[in-house]
């Protein structure tokens, strides 16, 4: 069984983000890079199928200029086999329904029985990609999984939901998303650091694809939160308790 | 412009997800049509009927939509969103899995998790984690929306649509529904409650989270987590409020025993009043306090719930 794993390099989730004083957007120079959390989960989770020989081959794919690379090589020392860099220029931002859509083709050519994927990346926090790319190709999805279960053909993911857990049978192939309950990632050994730089990255320009890369959608301006001040400090409960009802006016 | 609008409920009732999801439609259109997909849901189109602003419910009916499989309600929205401008969804668990996929079907962008309306093409909507706001504009000819329900205000429910029934039917065959644990408890729903009370590491266990029912009680507050306390194993994750768990706006916000981590801030800064109640003055989380108390939650809790 082959598992396809697409990852995105993102803001290291450690860095406080600021926003440029134009508002064009967030200030990305000389800030810590590093995979995108979910991402890394969804390559444990492909590792570990590996292991378990539920997996036979583990493919990791990453869209983005020269610099995602780096991402690609930490999934091959966790100990993904190969890579797929499909390369854009510098800088250019693409929606998730032009990943997907590149995705789909990738889907289209090494034919996996899996496509693990984080459920979002912490920079756009749009949560789509998975669930576009399995509309794409026609595959079931469990997305924000906390378990998967591979066997006979199908997978069961156990999703956490608002109200709790729910769990659904897919048939391969499948789309599966990470949530963040999933496993916890290891660390790359240093051996497979070294490893990782002998194993293969196939490189892809994006305009090879035949996808539309035009956006429709437009960032008008990228703002900081409002600030919110904190208060006053309270003696004890008393006061707490007076200033709810009185000042405050939000209990009875 | 029209807005098709899918109602958030669990086949039992009717979730305030809805009517703030109306709210948010009314920003773009007075035509505001509400989608029911479910089994056994003809009394949540009553209810949806019910809702302000609301002119028509079209109710799929079904046991096909019982547990909101995506594939099978994905292919129900793109039918049905042939004679709408936009369609909305909460971004709840639920919208967020079906939306994405109605997008794709229909070969728009989507814009997710908006917290206001511009006008009717243009949006805000947080990212890296509510560290920034941005401002975005769509020009396709769909807008696939999802909302933050808890940044919208509920329309009221005084209005008298009508309910039309829809029999189209669309199931997968490579996907079905095998079983789900829910957290049975009486209390509010977190995404829904006026006031909550969170607890975090500082609870030591779960056992202690039991010094927060009685105040729980007495406010009618549901009981929330920091993550800290979830990855610690002292409660269920979806009590987890933060940016890995549900974003809150209640009108009372009572953090217990929580330090304030960003990831915590960015699920509930939001909140009318914040109060804060921890050991550690230098605590993060009394600089977005309204009311700091600085205290041995210990000692603090049942003095607080006997002073109710």
């Amino acid at each position: 069984m082959k598992i396809l794993v697409p990852v995105k390099r993102a803001v290291d989730y450690n860095v406080k983000v600021r926003v440029k004083p134009d508002n064009s957007g967030v200030d990305l120079n000389n800030v810590k890079m590093a995979i995108n959390p979910f991402c890394e989960i969804a390559i444990e989770e492909a590792i570990r199928l590996k292991e378990k020989g539920v997996a036979t081959e583990v493919v990791v794919v990453s869209i983005g200029d020269k610099a995602c690379q780096e991402q690609i090589r930490t999934g091959l020392a966790l100990g993904a086999d190969r890579g797929i860099h499909i390369e854009t220029e510098a800088g250019v931002v693409i929606d998730s329904l032009q990943v997907a859509k590149l995705l789909q083709k990738v889907v289209e050519a090494e034919k996996p029985d899996l496509v693990i994927l984080g459920k979002q990346a912490i920079d756009s926090d749009n949560n789509q990609t998975g669930q576009m790319l399995a509309a794409l190709t026609g595959m079931p999805q469990g997305t924000f999984a906390s378990a998967v279960v591979v066997a006979d053909g199908f997978v069961d993911v156990t999703r956490e939901i608002d109200g709790g857990l729910q769990t659904v049978k897919l048939q391969l192939p499948a789309v599966v998303t990470t949530d963040l309950r999933l496993n916890e990632p290891r660390y790359a050994s240093l051996p497979n650091i070294m490893k990782a730089k002998r194993k293969p990255i196939d490189l892809k320009p994006v305009a090879d694809f035949g996808v539309d890369m035009t956006s429709k959608v437009t960032v008008i301006k990228v703002e900081a939160p409002a600030q919110r001040v904190g208060g006053v400090k309270v003696a004890d409960v008393a006061e707490l308790v007076h200033k709810l009802k009185n000042e405050a006016k939000v209990i009875a | 412009m029209s807005v098709l609008v899918y109602a958030e409920h669990d086949n039992e009732s009717l979730k305030i997800e809805t009517n703030k999801l109306v709210h948010a439609a009314l920003g773009v259109s007075s035509d505001i049509v509400v989608l029911v997909a479910g089994s056994g849901c003809a009394t949540i189109a009553e209810a949806a009927a019910k809702i302000s602003g609301v002119c028509k419910v079209i109710l799929a009916d079904s046991a096909v939509y019982e547990h909101q499989l995506p594939e099978n309600i994905a292919d129900l929205i793109v039918e049905v969103a042939a004679d709408y401008s936009h369609v909305f969804a909460a971004a709840t668990t639920t919208g967020k899995n079906f939306m994405p996929r109605v997008a794709a079907l229909l070969d728009v962008a989507q814009i997710s998790d908006i917290i206001k309306v511009e006008s009717e093409d243009t949006f805000v909507r947080p990212i890296y984690a509510g560290n920034a706001i941005a401002t975005v504009q769509s020009t396709e000819i769909k807008k696939i929306v999802t909302v933050r329900a808890a940044s919208f205000d509920a329309a009221a429910n005084e209005g008298s649509a009508s309910v039309e029934l829809l029999n189209t039917v669309k199931t997968s065959e490579k996907s079905s529904y095998v079983s789900a644990e829910l957290t049975v408890s009486a209390r509010p729903e977190l995404t829904a409650a006026d006031v909550i009370i969170s607890g975090g590491r500082g609870m030591q266990n779960g056992e202690n989270f039991v010094l927060l029912n009685g105040i729980a009680d007495k406010l009618g507050a549901a009981i929330g987590a920091s993550r800290a306390a979830v990855d610690a194993g002292f409660v269920p994750n979806d009590m987890q409020v933060g940016q890995t768990g549900k974003i809150v706006a209640p009108q009372l916000y009572i953090a217990v025993g929580i330090s304030g981590a960003i990831q915590h801030l960015a699920g509930m800064k939001d909140s009318k009043v914040i109060v804060a109640i921890n050991k550690d003055e230098e605590a993060p989380i009394f600089s977005v306090a309204d009311y700091g108390l600085v205290g041995d939650l210990f000692d603090v809790l049942p003095q607080l719930e006997a002073a109710l």
